[in-house]
């Protein structure tokens, strides 16, 4: 038996179909996998993501702490509310983990992976020597994300007053506080949306109150189209700590700048950044029938080889999609090889929809 | 708990086969491998002329899940395939008995008695959950 939210006997109770994620039991569908990713794209709904892990970051030096830590820089965040994404990287400059921090006026809070909890949380505890800060993780914490275009709307008439003020108000990727709840207009899909953090004990009257509205709950298997149709990555699969987050899409989550912040993994960074044959992290688009799937070969011609690191049918375009990571001169036609056969690809910049609306 | 027709033979491959009038074998896959691959997306179906012997890979049918192969449920050359689910693979999803994949002419019609019937393949669905 794996590890469960609280929203576990709901989702039960709900039809769905379970599967083992990082060690959590966890909704794959309640039905059908494609219509639960047409709901979020046209209307909304709702994913239970209590299995993320929280961690609150506190003290004197919880700043200089996660300017050490993060490849991106906290000091960006001017005023609480505000979030950044960012890589958590070790010394050769691989990927230990992405994340999202928030400013907050008591500190940070930070939101990792659930299959990387172990790990992320030993890692971020061995580097905090030498800094006054205290990490206190947050398994009291249920979240729930709410994504999809009438998603802030919908939310926003089932909740006291101020908590819908606050949906209102909340511009993209912020997050504030609101009374036990924190909201923040953060998510994996794409979509505009919500994702909120409440007490433990407060999550299965939420979800209830949702579902009862209208607001389909959403699995894994969609989470998943969502995110990859959105050209998000997934960590373990389109990166992980061999892999640098300049061979990931990420370089515009490293903060050079000031040049003097020694982040973990800078030097190697920047050896990276003057390595040409860095490979990248492209998109694909099948045009033909077929499915673009993880660690199917790429091909380009007079180029060299790459390898899908995710790949699924695009419900929203009909057809399959995929990232991949292939060598930098890479121009816009490669070839899949997919049980045996090579079909030609379309190479696209790695975001195919964004608001519902088709981008390749 | 899906759905398994007694009038029809199965292989522990999840395909069902129903011998028709003609002589023919129709083949397509059970309510429960459907159930199980999730949403359809994609089917490739066997050339018609094709030689198959029981066992062998007739196809594939990818879901956005994984993709799965199909197999001949008994041995025979490939006399007919449903276009209609390559345009419409979700169709697989909602009638998996009305939506066949192919149609062999048995080479050994005899192979037939030697699918699981009804309950043995529920056994099989059963132990596969």
């Amino acid at each position: 038996m794996g590890l469960r939210t609280p929203l576990y006997d709901l989702h039960l109770a709900l039809g769905a179909k379970m599967v083992d994620f990082g060690g959590w039991d966890m909704p794959l569908h309640y039905g059908s996998q494609v219509e639960e990713h047409h709901q979020v794209r046209r209307d909304c709904g709702v994913f239970d993501v209590s299995h993320m892990t929280v961690v609150d970051v506190q003290g004197a030096d919880a700043q200089s702490y996660l300017q050490k830590l993060l490849a991106n820089d906290v000091a960006r965040l001017s005023e609480p509310g505000k979030a950044l994404y960012s890589g958590m990287l070790n010394e050769q400059g691989g990927v230990i983990d992405d994340l999202i921090v928030y400013l907050c006026d008591w500190g940070y809070r930070v939101v990792v992976n659930a299959s990387t909890r172990d790990k992320d949380i030993a890692w971020m505890q061995a580097r905090a020597e030498g800094f006054a800060v205290e990490l206190r993780e947050r398994a009291d914490l249920a979240m729930l994300a709410i994504q999809g275009p009438r998603a802030r709307a919908h939310v926003a008439e089932l909740v006291t007053a101020a908590r819908a003020a606050l949906i209102h108000d909340l511009k993209p990727f912020q997050g504030l506080p609101e009374g036990d709840w924190f909201i923040a207009r953060t998510g994996y899909t794409g979509e505009d949306g919500l994702e909120i953090m409440l007490p433990a004990g407060q999550a299965a009257e939420l979800l209830n109150e949702l579902v009862g509205a209208g607001i389909a709950p959403i699995g894994l298997g969609a989470r998943d189209t969502l995110r990859l149709e959105a050209g998000m990555n997934l960590y373990g699969q389109d990166m992980d700590e061999n892999v640098s987050p300049l061979a990931a899409n990420m370089a515009w989550t490293i903060a050079w700048e000031p040049s003097e912040r020694d982040f973990v993994g800078r030097a190697a960074l920047q050896a990276q950044r003057a390595d040409e044959a860095q490979p990248k992290l492209v998109g694909l688009v099948l045009e033909e029938r077929g499915v673009l799937r993880a660690h199917q070969v790429v091909r380009v011609e007079g180029v060299g080889d790459g390898e899908i690191t995710s790949g699924s049918f695009s419900p929203t375009l009909g057809k399959s999609i995929a990232l991949a990571r292939v060598p930098a001169a890479t121009g816009e036609r490669a070839e899949v090889e997919i049980r045996g056969k090579w079909y030609p690809v379309r190479v696209v910049r790695p975001n195919f929809v964004r608001h519902g609306k088709p981008l390749i | 708990m899906s759905n398994i027709p007694a009038d029809l033979r199965y292989a522990a491959s999840h395909e069902w086969a129903r011998l028709e009038a003609d002589g023919s074998v129709t083949v397509g896959i059970s309510d429960h491998a459907q159930e199980a691959l999730g949403d359809v997306v994609f089917v490739e179906l066997p050339d018609v002329g094709k030689q198959l012997a029981a066992g062998q890979e007739a196809g594939v049918v990818e879901s956005v899940k994984a993709a799965s192969d199909i197999y001949a449920p008994v041995s025979g050359e490939v006399i007919a395939v449903n276009e209609a689910l390559a345009d419409a693979p979700e169709l697989v999803n909602e009638d998996p008995y009305g939506n066949w994949f192919f149609k062999l002419k048995p080479s050994n019609p005899d192979e037939l008695t030697a699918l699981l019937d009804a309950a043995g393949y529920m056994a099989v669905a059963d132990a596969d959950a």
